[in-house]
This record gives C-alpha cells, sequence and structure tokens, in this order.
C-alpha cells in the first residue's frame, strides 16, 4: 500500500511497503517498588516482560487486556515516555537508540491519552497546544498547521481556537488532542483507551473521525482498549495481554469467532450479554487478576485456567502460530503438541 | 396504600450557587417491592443525583428540591435527625463506584462491617462480628475469617466491592442503591459482581436501583430500564421492551453506539452534538437539537408522554410512529 501524508513536511517512508512500520521485539520493563514491612526490599513490578509484535504500514492493531496486564506501558515504551529495560524497538527499519534518535522517533509516532484534561497544558489556548509541538520540531507554518487540523477534527477555528481546555467538552478536548497527534505528521498514533473517558453517544463520533483520519492521512493505529467491542469494530487485527505477556495475537474475525487462549476465551465470555433473554450464567472466571509483583510461575494464567495441569505450571509455553504459517498466534500449552499437555492439540476450548 | 417499594413524583432537584443547576426535571418513577431497575444515562443525565436524593445525601445548603418521595410509605424529604439515620443504612443502603474510597482505610473490613450492625440492630460486638463474617460468606469472599482482619488496602478492587456489598446489605435493607459499582472494576471481575448482585437479590428479595451507563451492564441485572437524559425519563419498560423495542430516539442511539453488532468498517450512526447544559430549566424536548427526527413541535413544548402499556412509557412524539415506520 502506498502511504501518502496530505499535509507537509511528513516523514517519508523509508523500508518500502513491506517493512513493518514498527517491530517490537522482547520489550521488557519492570518497575521497582519498596516491598517488606520498613519498606527495604526493592521489589519488582514485572510490568512488561518479554513482548514482540509487529504492526504492518496501514493496519490498525487493537490491544486488549485487563489492568495491570502491561498494555499502557507498552505504548508509553513505544513512543519512549519510559526507558525500556531490555529488547528492541523498530520503527519503520531503523532501530531507536541505534539508528533512531527518540526525537525523530516521536516525528513518527504520537499518542493519545485516556485523560483529555491532564494531557492538556491547562494554561495554553487550543491552538497555541495543537502548534506547540509542530514548532519546537521547527515545521514550516505551525498556527496555519493547527487550524486546518482543528478545522478537520470539527472544530471551528473561529469559535475554538482563542479557548482553553476547561472551556470545551469532554469530546472535544479529545479532538484537540487528535489534532495536536496529527500536528506532527505522524504515521504511527497510539491511542491509549483514547475514547473510554467519553460518553457512548460521542465516543461513536471520535470513533468515525478517527477511522475518517486513518484513511485520509494514511495513517497507521495502535488501539489500547478494554472494550472489546470498540477494539474489534476499529481493528485489523487484535493482541491480548495478561500480566505483562501477550497471550494471543489474530486477524480480529479469526479471534472473534474462535479464542485459542483460555484467557482470551474467559475475557470474550465476561463480556455482558446484549441479549435479555439469554443473560449469562456464570462467571467465565473465579477472583481477581494476580499481583505483577510476584507473578505465578510458567504460563502465568495457570493459576486461574481451568485446562491448567503441572507443565503450565512448570514451563513457559510459547507464542507460536496455530498452524504453519498461520497468523493466529497464541501461547498456550495445548496448542503446542510437544508441551507435555495431556489434552495438547485436542479441541478443548469449544 | 399504593404498595410500591419507591414512589418518586415530580422531583426536582435544582444545584444553586455560582450558576443554577436543573439536575432532575419533573421526574417520576415508581419500583415494587423486589424489582431491579437499572437508570442508564450518559454522564451529567441525572441517574447519579436521583440516587443520592434517595438517600438524602445532597448538600441541603445548595440544593432545591421539591416533589414527593416515598419509600416504603417513608416520606424520604421530611426525615431528620435520628429518624434519617435509621432509614440510611437500615431501609436504603447504597454501593459506590470507588470502594477503595467508600470504605475507611484505618479499620478493618470486619470492624467497619460491625460498626453498622451494631448501631443500627444494638447488638454486642461478638454478635456484630459474627454477622460480619457470615455477610462475607454470602458475597462468596474466599477465606471469609482471615479477610475480615483485613484493612481496605490488603484487598484487590473485585474483593473490597464484595465488601462493600456486605456491608450495604448486612443490615438487610429493602431498597440497595447500586451507582456505577462495577465501572472500576475489570471485565472478568465485573461479570463475576454482576451475577453476585443478581444472586443475592434475588436471595433477600430486595429492591435494587441500579445506575450504569453501559447497556450491557443493564441488561445483566435488572429486569426493568429507565432511560435517563438531560434530567428526565424518556423512556422506561421491561429490560426486554427496552432493548429489542426501543422507542425513544435516544434510546435507539445508544443502543447503536454500544457497537455490539457493529459492522467492522461500517460508519456508525452516531448521535451528533452534546447533551444541554441544563442552565434553565427544559421547556421543550431536551433532545429535539440532537435528534434526527425532531420538528418544529419538538422544539416548541415538551414531549407528550405515550403509554404504550402498563408501566411502560416513551416521552417522545414520534414513540409511536415508530412502530409504523420500521
Amino acid at each position: 500500500m502506498s502511504v501518502t501524508n496530505p499535509l507537509p513536511d511528513g516523514l517519508a517512508d523509508k523500508g518500502g511497503p513491506a517493512q513493518p512500520l514498527l517491530i517490537v521485539r522482547n520489550l521488557q520493563k519492570y518497575f521497582p517498588v519498596r516491598g517488606g514491612i520498613l519498606g527495604g526490599k526493592k521489589a519488582l513490578v514485572q510490568a512488561v516482560d518479554g513482548v514482540s509484535f509487529e504492526v504492518k504500514k496501514g493496519e490498525t492493531l487493537g490491544i486488549v487486556g485487563e489492568s495491570g496486564c502491561g498494555k499502557s506501558t507498552t505504548a508509553r515504551l513505544l513512543i519512549g515516555l519510559i526507558d525500556k529495560d531490555k529488547g528492541e524497538i523498530i520503527y519503520d527499519g531503523q532501530d531507536l537508540g541505534g539508528t533512531l534518535s527518540l526525537r525523530d522517533l516521536r516525528r513518527g509516532v504520537q499518542m493519545v491519552f485516556q485523560d483529555s484534561y491532564a494531557s492538556l497544558n491547562p494554561r495554553l489556548t487550543i491552538e497555541e497546544s495543537i502548534a506547540f509541538g509542530a514548532r519546537i520540531q521547527g515545521l514550516s507554518d505551525p498556527v496555519g498547521r493547527a487550524r486546518r487540523l482543528m478545522e478537520r477534527v470539527g472544530l471551528a477555528p473561529d469559535r475554538f481556537a482563542q479557548r482553553y481546555p476547561h472551556e470545551v467538552s469532554g469530546g472535544q478536548r479529545q479532538r484537540i488532542n487528535i489534532a495536536r497527534a496529527l500536528a506532527m505528521s505522524p504515521r504511527l498514533v497510539v491511542l491509549d483507551e483514547a475514547v473510554s473517558a467519553l460518553d457512548k453517544s460521542v465516543e461513536a463520533q471520535v470513533l468515525n473521525l478517527l477511522a475518517d483520519l486513518r484513511a485520509e492521512f494514511g495513517l497507521t493505529y495502535i488501539f489500547i482498549s478494554h472494550d472489546l467491542n470498540v477494539v474489534r469494530y476499529i481493528s485489523d487485527r487484535i493482541l491480548v495481554m495478561y500480566l505483562g505477556e501477550v497471550v494471543e495475537i489474530a486477524p480480529v474475525d479469526q479471534i472473534w469467532s474462535s479464542q485459542a487462549h483460555p484467557y482470551t476465551r474467559s475475557l470474550f465470555s465476561a463480556m455482558p450479554s446484549m441479549d435479555p433473554d439469554n443473560r449469562t450464567m456464570e462467571p467465565p472466571l473465579a477472583g481477581d487478576p494476580p499481583n505483577p509483583i510476584n507473578p505465578p510461575s510458567g504460563c502465568r494464567f495457570h493459576t486461574r485456567c481451568r485446562f491448567a495441569e503441572t507443565v503450565c505450571k512448570a514451563k513457559v509455553p510459547t507464542l507460536r502460530p496455530l498452524s504453519v504459517g498461520s497468523e493466529h498466534l497464541a501461547a498456550c500449552h495445548l496448542h503446542d503438541l510437544g508441551s507435555g499437555h495431556s489434552k495438547a492439540g485436542k479441541d478443548v476450548l469449544a | 396504600m399504593t404498595g410500591n417499594l419507591v414512589d418518586i413524583r415530580n422531583l426536582n432537584v435544582r444545584f444553586t450557587g455560582a450558576r443554577t443547576v436543573h439536575a432532575i426535571n419533573d421526574l417520576t418513577l415508581t419500583l415494587k417491592q423486589g424489582e431491579t431497575l437499572a437508570l442508564l444515562g450518559e454522564s451529567g443525565s441525572g441517574k447519579s443525583v436521583t440516587l443520592k436524593t434517595l438517600l438524602r445525601l445532597l448538600p441541603p445548603k445548595r440544593t432545591q428540591i421539591d416533589g414527593e418521595i416515598e419509600v416504603n410509605g417513608v416520606d424520604v424529604l421530611t426525615l431528620s435527625g435520628k429518624k434519617l439515620q435509621a432509614y440510611r443504612g437500615e431501609e436504603v443502603s447504597m454501593v459506590f463506584q470507588e470502594p477503595g474510597l467508600a470504605l475507611d482505610p484505618v479499620y478493618t473490613v470486619g470492624d467497619q462491617i460491625a460498626e453498622s450492625v451494631m448501631r443500627h440492630k444494638g447488638v454486642r460486638k461478638e454478635e456484630a462480628l459474627s454477622t460480619a463474617l457470615d455477610m462475607l460468606r454470602r458475597v462468596r469472599i474466599p477465606s471469609p475469617e482471615r479477610r475480615l482482619r483485613n484493612y481496605p488496602h490488603e484487598l484487590s478492587g473485585g474483593m473490597l466491592q464484595r465488601v462493600m456489598i456486605a456491608l450495604a446489605l448486612a443490615c438487610r435493607p429493602r431498597l440497595l442503591l447500586a451507582d456505577e459499582p462495577t465501572t472500576a472494576l475489570d471485565a472478568t471481575v465485573q461479570i463475576q459482581i454482576l451475577l453476585l448482585l443478581r444472586d443475592l437479590q434475588r436471595e433477600f428479595g430486595m429492591g435494587v436501583i441500579f445506575v450504569t451507563h453501559d447497556i450491557g451492564v443493564a441488561v445483566e441485572v435488572s429486569e426493568r430500564i429507565a432511560v435517563m437524559y438531560a434530567g428526565q425519563i424518556v423512556e422506561e419498560g421491561t429490560t426486554r421492551e427496552v432493548i429489542k423495542d426501543p422507542r425513544h430516539p435516544y434510546t435507539r442511539g445508544l443502543l447503536a453506539a454500544n457497537l455490539h453488532d457493529a459492522a467492522r468498517g461500517a460508519r456508525l450512526n452516531a448521535i451528533p452534538g452534546a447533551p444541554p447544559s441544563l442552565d434553565t430549566r427544559p421547556d421543550a424536548c431536551s433532545f429535539a437539537p440532537r435528534c434526527p427526527l425532531a420538528e418544529p413541535a419538538c422544539r416548541a413544548a415538551l414531549p407528550p408522554v405515550h403509554v404504550p402499556s402498563d408501566r411502560r412509557r416513551v416521552a417522545c412524539i414520534h414513540a409511536n410512529a415508530f412502530v409504523a415506520a420500521e
């Protein structure tokens, strides 16, 4: 797919269409926390542990998982808001920290956060906020760019340019954040729960806007959300995380019709039913997700999994295609014939 | 009298101060004993204000309330002093969105539940603690004896919400008010709490008013739904009626925005615009500025309330036309 960027000063494509826009390999981030009664011993929150995935040019990758699974930490690592402990982030063939500087990465990758108010400077007008990054990066005509983008996201510049963030509604503020991200002419936009704080009727408007902008500017999205319906609607592929690890990745239609990992299965069945005649009768999982400070051994899901056997406690499953060449990957001993799990290869989930 | 557990008639709630907000406008609502009603609406629609008014939690100096509220025959708006204290917790109690904020961090969860039982039932501490233990069992907390002695920070979000429910139900209220109790929880935990509430409602036979912005949650937990917009109820009926045969354009818009069966990549039928500010009391249909079917009559006067069947109502001039249009 050819990717053109109608805004001037967009970064040129370097790797060609076949080069994934983003490659993440073995990303790891542990946060130290004080443990013990006197706060003496250091414990580590294993927020992101060995995460690998690729994002193709022009696609939308949805990331789902519960709180503490590491989806937001992954997003923050991707744009260098926090430093990774280990692993590689390769943007359009260039290695972050090697041939690619953080400054250049942020020309190519921008982010929209959940809290639309906290992510804007309250002392800057809307126009100044949107123009700020472009000015810092030395792009041409930052103010004109800001006004064009305001128009594009549905905020009339004459009415809104001189207002402050507290003077507009949540939906409008999220449009400002989207415009600000686009002011850098990025190619990849990371949307971290960007529509989650909005009311449903406003959320639909913003999703329509995101879909239009994606087509118009040839954007690639990483869309993080806890709302599976929203992720299904906007994504091409879905990545599922649990306690800092990737448990499943698949094209959206495949994962929607058959989830390969028992956790994904439970997560999907935990969605409230929309049919009053067919309500959920049994919760798919008991208890809360374990603490990422001291995650379970082997497969991190084994403590809540109804198919768990000794092998699951002992051995970490690897993320592997369900069949040769399949785009559907899962990290579960059930799908690894050589794992030693008694039900390996059998279709027990259905 | 009416045999209803809750009778709210022509309730108006106004917040005064630097600016006036007409939060609830002429709200009428009934709940029968043992019924579960979901109040469905977006932020600012007045659903939480309705709950707080029922429990008289709004600051009296800055709030003007008129209308009538009866709960189990008691005139709630005239209660004061000891009677109000007895009403809260004994007749009616509430579960909040953030159990971490609603519980006191310096007391064990057992002591907090026991305190409420001692206060309302006038029993000794040992007996109150055994009631607390029984409640922790009923909300299915694993190893309840140990959990009784835990402080709130030692429990996970899902456990805290179970404790909150145990606390609310410890004195066997006739009416439970639940204000978005699962919104802050993870998906796999949310469904556990919803099913728990459904079971406890059946077991205790209490009435429940469940405030939520999530239609899926309302479907899981309630037998009736009242949809709120701009401080008014725009549509009410059984859950099946409202979900399968929505009559108000706003309800239809909300159902479409849920994305439950939206085709991937297709354009969403989003409701344009945003809810009104409520600086003035609505004198026409509040939804008209965003409504695809609005006509001059909608902007001229308050919409008539259609009552297609018993306890079903729709505040829209098109309420009947919809059926023909389909």
